[in-house]
């Protein structure tokens, strides 16, 4: 036992300088060098303000803007320093009021919108922190968001498709909406107009 | 469609990375030259002269075992220690508490152990030195661990008349110097271009584009959330247009946390959480880096017992198993819920309660297939909003023993285990001496692998039993009904298995369930490695005999079968009351009148 001590204490000391803290600072190094904007976070600086950043979503309630995924962060929606989903069940007393509550909002937001609605505009993300739609929950709020702002719906179907993913390589994930960024299109479209 | 292409593409580069590695790994243990040596053999060097460690000295099971045991009773003493001192420490730039005993306890045991059990939350209770110094190394080192005792265990067939089962301490430096930092730091820089962060900047604050509306809950003087009669929080309305985004060396931890199937991630959302887990293309690669090693662990087993059949033959039981599962959750994932459809919700796209968007429902299943498959845990979707059939799955897989692939080292050990027992029926059916490799499998390994196989059920369910039947033990319930059984259920499971997901809507983090949960973690360890080491040691000594007609061939479909048999009979009998209970009765709940 005695003759195990000296080599246990010691190994023990020196693996974990090496995994952890020489081997973090190396791949710190190389990501400040080789993908500074990535190792930072992809974040969006816009005219001297900090926006957000492209991997995080951002809550958004009012019509003229393409809602994302329900958040269950506490306490306010998308509070991307304490990550969450719901962790409710299929048969919840709580996610059947919670779903029932966004679909309405939905219909008060749009009256008028008979089409099915898409099941991730009514469920939380896993993260809280989704920064994405599908192309049919967008396709589902065109009509609002265009008559919010006095676009023509066509406009808008052009903006959603440039701001929509397709299958990465083809092959991985599913096509996907950008709510943030094109949130920010629909806005850079509206500036000219006003000035 | 598209799901089935993945999963089969998916299988494919598993399948062609893991047998080049395997070999890689059998060459590296049996010490022969690597190209690896070139950097590393002198570190390796002056490792051993600074560590006072003998590198040719071969040491018996004993002797081994308590060298494992005191390498990782360090860890539990220091990862626990770090957690408690957090705030005096540097690398602290959101001012984090240090955590309380229990939690303390809990998430060293918990890391130590290879389950990586949360029951904290990354992002608002760890400072960036506890994430590298305490928990990183730990996903490394636990890593390290079972690979070590499976190469034991292989040593213990391969070697013939022998007293030793190898070098703790070159076996530890070996794997984390040539297999686990050489293909972490790799996965780290892919990782890293796909938007995983890895920096040591305070949380970032940005102004969001629009004003978020929310109840806030009103705090008394001392910061306490004020509660009504009823107990309900008391709220106001509040607004706020920042959003803070937590920061850190992310991709680092990541990398290791995949390929070690540690499974604990550095925010509390996980896999799931977009600087985790960025795109489609990290989540492919986390998935595969997930079972890389599991996998190529039975071609290193196929080499280094000088028949590569007997590895195929495993990986064989271990892929059809994994297959079943992963067609099973894929698919009901794919149901919607009913109740929504009566609100008028398009039933078309499945459950999405719980998913990310740019993973969808294939890859969320296939995720949580694969993470309790390998006893990993990292989650990419909340196993707790599955639909009730998608939620057993994972808890079945985890029951089988974490042997469909398994952690790094401990799923092939517990396979072995399995086929030991495997050749052990198959004798007394046919009245011969079982043997396995041509070792004869007498009294002595039977006891050994009895414990391995019996002490998890007995944990898992003792557990849950304790759990259900106290008010400390109930209290954690989220969901209320079969749901809330099911989610005591899954924590003993996990913590057991050490795989370490959740159906994590279970407050876990309390006193009760942080100790209780700690033990299940740590005797689920202990008592598997304790008697696999003894029987390596065991097997070691004993001649090999030769191969005669009447050996039972341990490499054709027969004896996969035979194998499939027994881990299914073994694993999953135990469970099938408590599963019934729990997802079962959820599940006709869901639709009845549908």
């Amino acid at each position: 036992m005695k003759t195990l001590i000296r080599p246990a204490l010691s190994l023990f000391i020196l693996l974990s300088l090496i995994t952890g803290l020489l081997y973090p600072l190396l791949v710190t190094a190389i990501g400040q060098v080789v993908f500074p904007a990535q190792a930072a976070g992809s974040l969006i600086d816009r005219d001297g303000r900090r926006l957000g950043s492209r991997l995080i979503g951002q809550n958004f309630t009012d019509p003229q803007y393409f809602w994302g995924r329900p958040s269950a962060t506490s306490p306010y929606p998308d509070h991307a320093a304490a990550s969450s989903g719901s962790n409710l069940g299929p048969l919840s007393p709580a996610l059947q009021e919670a779903v029932k509550t966004r679909i309405e909002a939905l219909r008060a937001a749009d009256p008028g919108n008979a089409q099915p609605i898409p099941v991730d505009l009514v469920t939380a993300s896993a993260s809280g922190l989704d920064p994405h739609i599908s192309p049919a929950a967008a396709a589902y709020q065109l009509p609002r968001v265009a008559r919010a702002r006095g676009l023509s719906p066509e406009a808008v179907s052009a903006l959603v498709a440039r701001h929509t993913e397709a299958r990465q390589w083809g092959l991985f994930g599913e096509p996907r909406v950008h709510v943030l960024e094109l949130n920010l299109a629909l806005d850079a479209l509206k500036t000219p107009s006003i000035q | 469609m598209h799901a089935w292409l993945l999963l089969g593409l998916y299988l494919l580069v598993l399948m062609v990375l893991a047998r080049p590695l395997g070999l890689y790994l059998a060459a590296v243990m049996e010490g022969r030259a690597v190209r690896a040596a070139r950097i590393g053999g002198p570190i390796e060097a002056v490792i051993y002269r600074l560590c006072g460690v003998r590198p040719n000295e071969d040491m018996g099971w004993l002797s081994y075992t308590l060298a494992l045991l005191l390498f990782n009773g360090l860890g539990l003493l220091a990862v626990y220690a770090l957690q408690r001192v957090q705030l005096w420490l540097p690398l602290n730039p959101q001012q984090f508490d240090n955590v309380s005993p229990d939690s303390a306890f809990n998430t060293a045991v918990s890391f130590v152990t290879n389950t990586n059990w949360q029951g904290y939350g990354g992002e608002t209770t760890m400072s960036y030195l506890t994430q590298m110094l305490a928990l990183t190394v730990q996903n490394f080192l636990s890593a390290a661990t079972g690979i070590a005792v499976v190469v034991a265990l292989i040593r213990g067939f391969a070697r013939r008349t022998a007293t030793g089962i190898g070098n703790p301490w070159v076996d530890l430096t070996r794997i984390t110097l040539y297999l686990l930092l050489p293909l972490s730091l790799l996965l780290a820089v892919v990782l890293i271009s796909q938007g995983v962060i890895q920096n040591f900047a305070p949380y970032q604050e940005v102004t969001t584009l629009a004003v978020t509306h929310y109840d806030a809950p009103r705090l008394d003087a001392d910061g306490q959330p004020l509660k009504d009669a009823q107990g309900n929080p008391v709220t106001e309305p509040a607004t706020t247009q920042t959003q803070t985004l937590a920061m850190g060396p992310v991709a680092s931890q990541e990398a290791i946390k995949m390929l070690g199937t540690n499974g604990g991630g550095f925010f509390n959302a996980n896999s799931a959480h977009p600087y985790e887990n960025p795109s489609p293309l990290t989540n492919f690669l986390e998935m595969v880096a997930m079972i890389l090693i599991p996998a190529a662990l039975c071609h290193t087993f196929g080499r280094m017992v000088g028949d590569s059949r007997q590895g195929w033959a495993v990986l064989a039981a271990m892929t059809a198993l994994f297959l079943v599962g992963a067609i099973a959750v894929m698919s009901f994932e794919q149901h919607s819920n009913p109740l929504w459809t009566a609100l008028g919700v398009d039933p078309s796209s499945g459950n999405m309660e719980g998913k990310e968007v740019r993973f969808g429902i294939a890859e969320s299943g296939l995720f949580a297939a694969l993470t309790t498959a390998a006893s990993c845990g990292a989650v990419n979707a909340m196993h707790d909003s599955f639909t009730p059939l998608g939620g057993l799955v994972p808890l079945v897989m985890m029951q089988l023993g974490e042997v469909v692939y398994g952690g790094v080292g401990s799923g092939l050990y517990g396979m072995l285990v399995f086929a030991i027992l495997a050749v052990f029926i198959a004798g007394l059916m046919i009245g011969r001496t079982p043997e396995y490799l041509g070792k004869k499998i007498e009294a002595y390994e039977m006891k050994m692998t009895s414990i391995a196989i019996l002490v998890t059920p007995l944990l898992v369910l003792g557990g849950a039993a304790i759990a259900v039947l106290t008010d400390s033990g109930r209290a954690g319930i989220l969901n209320p009904g079969a749901h809330g059984f099911s989610e005591i259920l899954y924590a003993f499971t996990s913590a057991a298995n050490n795989n370490g997901s959740a159906f994590a809507g279970l407050s876990a983090n309390t006193p009760f369930y942080n100790v209780l949960l700690g033990i299940a973690m740590w005797l689920g360890r202990l008592a598997v490695i304790v008697p696999v080491l003894a029987m390596a040691g065991s097997l070691a000594a004993k001649k090999r005999l030769a191969e005669t007609s009447g050996t039972l061939p341990t490499h054709g479909p027969l004896f996969v079968t035979l194998l499939i048999g027994v881990v299914l009979l073994v694993g999953l009998l135990n469970y099938v009351p408590a599963l019934a209970l729990g997802p079962v009765v959820e599940h006709f709940q869901l639709w009845a009148g549908h």
